[in-house]
């Protein structure tokens, strides 16, 4: 069945979206559910965890961190919580340019400014979470 | 209808519920990054000391912000459970047949968790203040 291409990638008006069959579109679709997946427990759990249980957020200070962080188990899971909703999050922002942003360069300029913050924010978090050391602060 | 699936298969064409439960997703996502900007770099303040992290995250403990807090709760349990009928969706095809039935199930599960989550941490708010 022929149909016109738009210029914003939907055949006509009134149908869905195509799943992607092959290529970037695909993996990008397939990640969105598999970290989907793992983001259910990972941040799920964190914001039952920080935010819920116990005294929620007042507990949480330097003191609670240094303990908190002297477990391996706790870093790991930050640094994938961090990894994972930084790349979940930029992919799905992506697609929200893709619907809003016309333009060729907008869609370039605002994917980057993304890109580029996220990129920053990763580095960051990654150097905190493996190299923090409470002891430095301890007179 | 015969003809239109041999052409489309199971195709979803939308719906109310369907354009809500896709518009509260993106809002809750979008939401939720922005936070997660911010979270980074108030976490990462740890790394100058406890006079700087204490401070910064005190700024959580004001009453305001922690009836925001309910909210970007809401919006991490929302964006998980819209997300789990997504991938039932994507996943079990047939399923968008049940599709109204999938969104009042999200919808309810929704409710049913915040319920609680929202007595527990409302009440710490509220015995911050009085």
């Amino acid at each position: 069945m022929a149909v016109a291409t738009r210029t914003d990638g939907l055949p006509t008006p009134r149908e869905s979206r195509k799943r992607p069959g092959s290529g970037f579109e695909l993996w990008s679709w397939l990640f969105m559910r598999i970290s989907g997946i793992v983001l259910l427990f990972l941040a799920v759990g964190h914001v039952l965890i920080m935010h819920v249980m116990e005294e929620g957020v007042e507990r949480v200070d330097f003191n609670f961190v240094a303990e908190r962080w002297g477990s391996p188990f706790w870093r790991t899971w930050d640094w994938m919580m961090l990894t994972l909703a930084l790349l979940h999050g930029i992919n799905g922002v992506r697609v929200v340019v893709q619907d809003y942003v016309r333009s060729p360069g907008g869609r370039i300029a605002w994917n980057s400014v993304f890109v580029i913050v996220g990129f920053a924010l990763f580095v960051l978090g990654t150097i905190i979470v493996f190299t923090f050391d409470p002891a430095a602060f301890r007179m | 209808m015969a003809k239109r699936s041999a052409e489309f298969g199971t195709l979803y064409k939308g719906s109310l519920t369907g354009q809500l439960s896709w518009i509260a997703h993106r809002v809750t996502g979008v939401g939720v990054l922005l936070f997660l900007f911010a979270h980074i770099v108030d976490t990462a303040l740890v790394g100058w000391g406890p006079e700087a992290y204490n401070k910064v995250v005190g700024v959580y403990h004001h009453p305001i912000i922690q009836i925001l807090e309910i909210g970007l709760v809401g919006a991490v349990i929302y964006h998980a459970l819209n997300g789990i009928r997504i991938m039932i969706m994507d996943f079990w095809p047939r399923s968008v047949l049940h599709h109204t039935k999938l969104v009042g199930a999200t919808v309810f599960l929704f409710l049913a968790s915040m319920a609680p989550i929202t007595y527990i941490m409302g009440r710490r708010v509220l015995e911050r203040l009085f």
